[in-house]
């Protein structure tokens, strides 16, 4: 056998039938989306031409260019009250991706478990498969709106329990977390000695509140590692850039993983993401004013429709429950795709507990959103009959 | 109010049912706010954005901007002189400038001649207009915040997690 067996063990993705499905169609709306529909906001974009033109286009020290390192520094600490040494304690990655994929391979040693939450983004099973460790998914409770409990941890850990990775707010649920909810998770996380990888790539996306981030608990900064990125508040998927903060022990170990395997993100991103810490607050703002109002719109009407869903509190995702249609996620998303032809995400696509659920994202614009509603009404309607 | 504004100024046809939901307020509320803001003159009327620059619309294919230096009136300043300006219909926007002239007057016509002939005949013989200097426009590339391009088609895939 040519393919190693640890990739092997890696479970196909179960819902590739149904992606290959929405490629295949056309004039579909799609609600299954999890990028923003804005473009990068044009400071950023014309920054990035003019560092290629002026011939910038090396590499650059492993841990990323200084003056980003420095701007993401005051960034956090202005943001978050977090406090890292941009020499010792933060590192540029390609995306939280990456990011999450270092802090992985830094904390797990094959046969060693990390309490992954459900449902969970995509890609935390497999990396941490990847680095021989055991991912174990905890089922949380729709009603408490698929948040994590301190009892939940105490409950799935054991000897071999190495870390927990929490994302909030999160994909695909949009739950997050307040102030006194991470104390509580933060006091179980140090009593169990456990590591903490905390992606917080929608953090500026929170509605209601402020974002809290769990590392400026006493004691937590020492045990995690902070994931942040460019994507989705400063419109830059294509630009593949984030960065991960943590103790210096943790940031080497993952910057020497980095070093041979990435060497350094590309430098014209690193100038984009320069640009946006410096000069992005207004097009950020008007973008999370444009997405609360999308929420708004999209909670009221999934209810209204007979998908009781929680107003999550950030994100750009909705995650209704679809058990009042009496079909299974999957067949749910495939027939609305073929009856009305919008595409949603089968929640089963984010662990065993999504099913019952579907992710709808409210990255699109009004009117695409208000078309896709009443396809979803007039669908729910005939599926119910 | 200032967030209903945002959404008027957006899409027009935004209804107050719609701007409701959007902003978590009662539909009747909203309504009364955008009445309240029609009567006060916030919101001056609701209008169609045209992108001439792909088709181009009778009487107004031709738009030129004209400096206009005045001398002003006692106890009057400006104002008498740019009203007697700005009522004329071919006039699409006038504004009292800073600097080298008093006036930018946008004259709108259905070609050159229509706007040569407005300015010889109607505002450079006006009395106290001391001189105008006009300016065609050649192309419009963005106009009052509206890219005069059709939209590039999103690229983004359908399905992404």
């Amino acid at each position: 056998m040519r393919i190693s067996k640890v990739v092997q063990k890696i479970p196909p993705s179960g819902i590739r039938v149904f992606f290959d499905l929405v490629l295949g169609m056309k004039d579909v709306i799609s609600l299954g989306v999890g990028e923003p529909d804005f473009v990068t906001p044009w400071n950023i974009r014309e920054r990035a031409i003019d560092s290629i033109e002026k011939g910038c286009t090396s590499y650059t020290s492993n841990k990323g260019m200084v003056e980003l390192r420095d701007a993401v520094s005051k960034y956090l600490k202005r943001k978050y009250a977090l406090d890292y040494d941009p020499e010792e304690e933060i590192l540029i990655t390609v995306g939280v991706s990456e990011g999450s994929d270092l802090a992985f391979r830094a904390i797990v040693d094959p046969g060693e478990k990390v309490l992954v939450p459900e449902p969970y983004y995509v890609s935390y099973g497999p990396m941490t498969s990847l680095c021989g460790g055991k991912p174990v998914f905890i089922k949380t409770d729709p009603g408490n709106g698929f948040k994590i409990t301190p009892k939940d941890i105490i409950r799935s850990c054991d000897s071999r329990t190495k870390g927990i990775i929490l994302n909030y707010p999160n994909n695909p649920t949009g739950a997050s977390y307040s102030k006194s909810e991470l104390k509580n998770l933060a006091d179980v996380i140090i009593k169990k000695d456990l590591i903490l990888i905390s992606d917080e790539i929608y953090g500026e996306l929170t509605y209601d509140s402020e974002h809290v981030s769990i590392a400026a608990f006493p004691k937590m900064r020492e045990r995690t590692i902070y994931l942040n990125g460019f994507s989705k508040a400063f419109a830059m998927t294509g630009w593949r850039i984030g960065y991960a903060c943590g103790p210096a022990d943790i940031i080497g170990a993952m910057t020497k993983i980095h070093q041979y395997t990435m060497m350094c993100v590309p430098i014209m991103s690193q100038f984009a993401a320069l640009e946006a810490l410096k000069a992005s607050d207004r097009p950020v703002a008007e973008m999370k004013r444009e997405y609360r109002r999308r929420r708004e719109l999209v909670i009221t009407r999934l209810n209204e429709i007979g998908l009781p869903c929680h107003k999550p509190e950030g994100a750009f995702y909705a995650f209704p429950s679809i058990k009042s249609s009496g079909l299974s996620s999957m067949d749910f998303s495939k027939e609305l795709l073929k009856r009305e032809k919008v595409a949603v995400v089968p929640g089963t696509a984010f662990g065993e507990s999504g099913e019952g659920y579907v992710r709808i994202s409210y990255a699109s614009g009004i009117d695409k959103l208000k078309e896709a509603l009443y396809r979803i009404e007039r669908f729910i309607k005939t599926v119910k009959k | 109010m200032r967030e209903i504004l945002e959404i008027l100024e957006k899409d027009a046809r935004t209804t107050p049912e719609e701007i409701a939901r959007m902003l978590g307020m009662a539909p009747k509320v909203v309504a009364s706010t955008i009445k309240k803001l029609e009567k006060d003159g916030v919101i001056l009327k609701y209008k169609a954005i045209l992108n001439k620059e792909i088709d181009r619309i009778e009487d107004s294919a031709v738009r030129a901007l004209i400096e206009v230096r005045i001398t002003p009136q006692k106890n009057l300043g400006f104002e008498s002189v740019a009203e007697r300006i700005y009522k004329f219909p071919e006039v699409a926007s006038c504004y009292l400038m800073s600097g080298a002239y008093d006036l930018l007057v946008v004259v709108e016509g259905k070609n050159i001649n229509t706007v040569a002939n407005f300015v010889a005949e109607k505002l450079s013989p006006m009395e106290h207009v001391r001189g105008t200097v006009t300016h065609f426009i050649l192309k419009k590339y963005k106009e009052d915040g509206d890219i005069l391009k059709t939209s590039e088609k999103n690229k983004r895939q359908a399905i992404t997690l």
